[in-house]
């Protein structure tokens, strides 16, 4: 066999070079599965609640380093585009009580809302672009600037530095594009013990 | 013994892979700029140098030379580079996620260090035995340390230095680069 193999450069060449391709993928293979990282669940599931807006205003950079300190520990009441439904979405996760919203990180807004230049008062300072964590302003120095609409999250982080106050934060139209279906009702008394309690807060009201 | 010390001042000093040689000079000029970084760039470095030349020795003294494939070599070799990284990477993210994360793309470009191919090829030209040649794969990333490490902190102290206009950032480290080469030619000499 040996000599068949060695007598055929070819088919030698071609044995030993799968070969080898099959013995390094086999070890490695067994190697990823040795060394798999689970990584930081919890980390990801809070990151997946916060709005992911990239706003700052928790002081973080971002919503995922936000998430990691709060998997460290950090309190999880600081960040208002989420609100107080992000709070409690956290807390249930984390199993600890809802707090209020700190307002020293701002106050959460009453309904989504995004900013708007008026064009004609814009003095093309750029200041509100590099305020913008999302780049939705488009613009150049001296230009007049505007927002596009679809990118941006109603941080109110542009507000702030513009000298000239052309800056409003105006409520999102609901039109076709956003209206959705309205969610079912949650399913109630699938559980046993929801079903008591809700028996009991029934009487309660009665 | 003195075996063993020839090997190692040869492959650190004399034929410095890096400053004598001008191999794996991407990372050289690349993670040089934190001291940090450099030494978790050396280590990971000199793990893969070590485990590729004992892999890649075997590689071409039980299958190449018997099937008579030299001419395979370095296409052989490449392959046992690239897994050798790859086992590299999953240990370093598993073991030290931070060191993972601080050096970025330049571990998977481990692969494409030509010392690592530069140290198995020049291996395999040599009649050497086993515990010699991943003494050489050491010896190569030790050098490969030492001057990663010097030039490193060397350009940490640049950094604040006061230069002229002209010469800031990659030239003056090109330039450092170019007077550490000349002092390693020095050790030329002592054998």
């Amino acid at each position: 066999m040996l000599d068949f193999i060695i007598q055929q450069p070819i088919i030698a060449a071609l044995v030993a070079l799968a070969g080898l391709g099959i013995i390094f993928g086999a070890l490695l293979g067994f190697a990823a599965e040795k060394f798999k990282i689970e990584g930081d669940p919890v980390i990801d599931q809070i990151d997946e609640l916060l709005p992911q807006t990239q706003c700052g205003q928790c002081g973080f950079p971002g919503c995922r380093p936000y998430a990691e300190s709060i998997a460290d520990g950090d309190e999880i009441n600081k960040c208002p585009p989420g609100g107080q439904s992000t709070i409690n979405a956290i807390a249930s996760l984390l199993d600890v009580p809802a707090p209020e919203l700190d307002q020293e990180h701002g106050e959460e807004a009453e309904v989504k809302s995004v900013a708007y230049i008026r064009e004609d008062e814009c003095i093309g300072c750029t200041k509100c672009i590099q305020a913008c964590p999302v780049d939705a302003i488009l613009g150049a120095a001296k230009l007049m600037h505007t927002v596009i609409v679809d990118e941006c999250t109603g941080c109110d982080l542009c507000v702030e530095p513009c000298p000239v106050d052309c800056i409003d934060m105006l409520p999102v139209e609901t039109g076709i594009k956003q209206w959705q279906w309205s969610a079912p009702p949650l399913p109630n008394g699938l559980i046993a013990t929801d079903r008591t309690q809700s028996h009991s807060n029934h009487e309660g009201a009665a | 013994m003195q075996e063993v010390a020839v090997i190692l001042v040869s492959s650190v000093l004399i034929n410095n892979y890096v400053l004598v040689q001008f191999l794996g000079l991407c990372p050289f000029m690349g993670v040089s700029k934190k001291l940090e970084s450099a030494i978790g760039m050396s280590a990971a470095t000199t793990f893969v140098l070590t485990l590729t030349a004992m892999v890649s020795y075997v590689v071409d003294r039980a299958v190449l030379i018997p099937l008579e494939l030299e001419y395979l070599r370095t296409i052989s070799f490449i392959m046992v580079i690239a897994a050798v990284v790859q086992f590299t990477k999953m240990f370093i993210e598993k073991t030290s996620p931070l060191l993972y994360r601080v050096l970025g793309v330049f571990l998977p470009l481990i692969t494409t260090n030509c010392a690592v191919l530069g140290v198995a090829l020049q291996n395999a030209a040599k009649p050497l035995s086993f515990a010699h040649a991943s003494l050489y794969g050491f010896g190569a990333g030790a050098g490969f340390s030492l001057v990663l490490i010097l030039f490193s902190a060397m350009r940490e102290r640049l950094a604040a230095a006061d230069i002229p206009q002209p010469f800031e950032g990659a030239a003056i480290a090109m330039i450092t680069a170019g007077l550490m080469s000349l002092a390693f030619m020095g050790f030329g000499g002592l054998v």
